[in-house]
């Protein structure tokens, strides 16, 4: 079979699963919509878990990111992965224990006010769509380069399947997709990289194989090899930091922190029987998730090998058909500045901003013209970092069900963080904002259809944005950790570990940490670009890390006003002894 | 928490008393363990993998700068370790105190 039939025989496979599985675990309760019932076992929980968490950023850009940025690339991988200890040791037991259905809920009944549980459902709401954003262009790149549908097609088909398992089986139809999904895009992601770490180094585990000796006889180890080459071309080398520390220090933390305060994280926890179980479930979705995040730094670096070796010092007309493929997407472009008609790579941007060709023209050699202004550097390729994860197996000539694994995994790593997030949006829409504030009327049936119909409200508006990506979703990445880090994890850890923060100190703290940053990351983002350098920032921290002082100030700020205002009543401080302590939790229902 | 109300006045706030007093030496307990392994845990990512990686990097461990592997490998597996003990250790201290669930 060829390639492409592959590819449809994949996905069509993994969609019918997850629209069976839908079927199969429709909810009739809001107990069962918002928290699958608080049955899940832990480690299928911490599956779960790991496929919300691990995001089309996750499973398409981070080795092409570490690729590019060698050390620097690390602070994802100890941002996204260290934030689990934060939740686990610090979050997710007493939040259980709390036994209620989402995080602006938590919020609301620890502080005691409907104006907190709102703030928060503003934080999580902002903090999740923008996330949401990026899934969507996630799931347009693949569709365009694997089924050869137009992005707009591709968008609709998979809102259509999440539309299915979300508004049926809310929670529980998400939790069980979630695992399908987890199985198939972990295989989806070693698969490939055992084949390239044998192929590179000749040992079978990555994790090894960026350690170990080329197998091409040079006797080099990987990094070595890396470093010279870059070096060579004009690059940093690759194990070097070229971030400053303190950057790359807080960078680290906003991701850590973001990590342990994004909504959508926080809620899975809610679906274990017990407390305890929230502690080892955290642990196994760290299990899974170090799976991919220890097997991607390796993936970069065999890709950045790979690369450098397909394009460097190679006539056009000998480039890999693959990379042919991603210039007509226009994600990879190469101009011939000293017309030779051979590709030199190496540090620099080859021109200025994204390529823009002129139609359909084609150059000397054969490729698509590029009209950009040539820098006056040696480099002549362009490369989109997103594309290394997709080409690779296609680079290294591995066969074409691999590739088809890979398209099938990269959409059910989309779709899997896109179904929760829409989850987290509808719950604090028909739970927090109608059935806690405006309407406590309502019966259990009218909040379910509520909570039906604002998930279908924003699976369209999460649709809208595939369609009409805007165009910074790649920037705005920094607004959801921060923003959680800065608004919603201070508030909760103080909920947690002090009996005293009252509501008007924990209202002011989000505020205060919600306001700073967002307005730190808009002004170096959109208002003056071109001031983003490091003698402008706060202590040398870019926006991307800027989260991290945003959390002090909301805790300081939270403190300050604390001391001026009514204590905490007795009641709450009451119910903060009591979700310290492990017993007494509701029991949850298995299914 | 598990204590049932008792019937007579005195005898239930001397209960409440030493519940209460439990309900905080356990909670001390939970933070000393906490504190501990949180240390661990900027060690090994925070100190390790940045602020140290430059002198650590002159040590080679299985062909990787070892300041490198912690900030690319090390890290997370230390993580992982942290989140399996905690949860080891706090079951033990909940039972200790009669508070698991």
């Amino acid at each position: 079979m060829d390639t492409q039939t592959l590819i449809y025989l994949f996905v069509g496979a993994s969609f019918a699963l997850y629209i069976g599985i839908a079927i199969w675990s429709r909810v009739g309760s809001t107990k069962e919509f918002y928290i699958a019932g608080g049955g899940i076992h832990p480690v299928v929980n911490g599956m779960a878990t790991a496929a919300d968490w691990m995001s089309a950023a996750s499973f398409i850009s981070m080795a092409g990111l570490i690729a590019f940025l060698g050390y620097d690339g690390s602070v994802y991988l100890m941002g996204w992965t260290g934030g689990y200890v934060l939740l686990a040791l610090l979050l997710a037991p007493y939040l259980r224990k709390f036994g209620k259905f989402t995080v602006p809920d938590f919020i609301g009944e620890r502080y005691y006010s409907d104006l907190a549980r709102l703030v928060a459902v503003v934080c999580l709401i902002f903090i999740s769509f923008t996330y949401v954003a990026g899934q969507m262009r996630g799931v347009g790149i693949v569709f365009s380069r694997f089924l050869e549908v137009d992005i707009d097609t591709g968008v609709i088909i998979g809102m259509t399947i999440v539309f299915f398992y979300a508004v049926l089986g809310g929670m529980k139809g998400i939790t069980y997709t979630q695992v399908a999904q987890y199985c198939v895009l972990i295989f989806a992601y070693t698969v490939p990289a055992i084949f390239i770490s044998m192929l590179i180094t000749g040992n079978p585990v990555p994790q090894l194989g960026l350690g170990s000796e080329l197998a091409d006889g040079s006797g080099m180890h990987v990094l070595e090899k890396l470093d010279a080459v870059l070096v060579d071309l004009g690059f940093n080398a690759y194990t070097e930091r070229t971030k400053s520390m303190v950057d790359i220090f807080a960078i680290t933390a906003a991701l850590m922190l973001g990590t342990a305060g994004l909504p959508h994280v926080i809620v899975r926890f809610f679906t274990v029987p017990k407390a305890s179980d929230a502690r080892t479930s955290a642990g196994w979705a760290l299990v899974f998730i170090a799976i991919l995040y220890t097997t991607a730094p390796a993936v970069g670096a065999f890709a950045r090998i790979n690369f450098i070796n397909s394009v460097n010092d190679t006539p056009y007309s000998e480039v890999a058909e693959v990379y042919k493929n991603y210039e007509d997407l226009g994600l990879v472009a190469w101009k011939d500045k000293n017309g030779d008609g051979v590709i030199q790579y190496s540090a620099g941007a080859p021109f200025a901003g994204k390529p823009e060709f002129d139609g359909e023209k084609r150059g000397a050699s054969g490729e698509r013209t590029v009209t950009n202004e040539a820098t006056d550097n040696a480099n002549e390729a362009y490369v989109d970092r997103d594309i290394m994860v997709l080409a690779n197996p296609e680079i290294a000539g591995l066969p074409g069900w691999v590739v088809a694994l890979v398209a099938a995994g990269s959409l059910a790593a989309a779709l899997s963080t896109a179904a929760g997030l829409l989850l987290v949006i509808s719950s604090s829409i028909s739970h927090d904002v109608m059935k806690k504030t405006f309407m406590p009327n309502i019966s259990d049936a009218q909040e379910l259809r509520a909570a039906r119909l604002a998930a279908i409200v924003a699976i369209i508006i999460a649709g809208y944005f595939g369609i009409n990506p805007p165009g910074f979703v790649a920037q705005v990445v920094a607004f959801a950790f921060g923003l959680a880090a800065a608004s919603l994890f201070p508030a909760i850890i103080m909920g947690i570990f002090t009996k005293t923060m009252n509501k008007e100190g924990a209202i002011v703290g989000m505020l205060a940490g919600l306001v700073f940053t967002f307005s730190y990351i808009v002004f170096f983002k959109f208002v003056s670009p071109e001031l983003n350098v490091a003698e402008n920032w706060l202590f040398g921290i870019s926006p991307e890390g800027i989260g991290f002082v945003g959390m002090f100030i909301n805790i300081g700020s939270a403190f300050l006003v604390k001391r001026f205002t009514a204590k905490t009543p007795q009641d709450v401080q009451d119910l903060v002894e009591n979700i310290r302590v492990p017993s007494g939790a509701g029991a949850g229902q298995a299914h | 928490m598990s204590e049932q109300p008792d019937q007579t006045e005195g005898a239930g706030a001397a209960r409440a008393n030493t519940a209460k007093d439990r309900a905080k030496v356990y909670w001390r307990a939970n933070l000393k363990l906490l504190g501990k392994l949180l240390a661990v845990w900027f060690v090994v990512s925070f100190g390790f993998g940045i602020l140290l990686q430059p002198f650590l990097d002159q040590f080679q461990f299985f062909g990787f700068k070892l300041g490198f592997w912690f900030a690319q490998q090390g890290s997370i597996y230390v993580f992982i370790a942290l989140i399996f003990i905690y949860s080891h250790r706090m079951r033990k201290i909940d039972r200790e105190f009669g508070v698991e669930d």
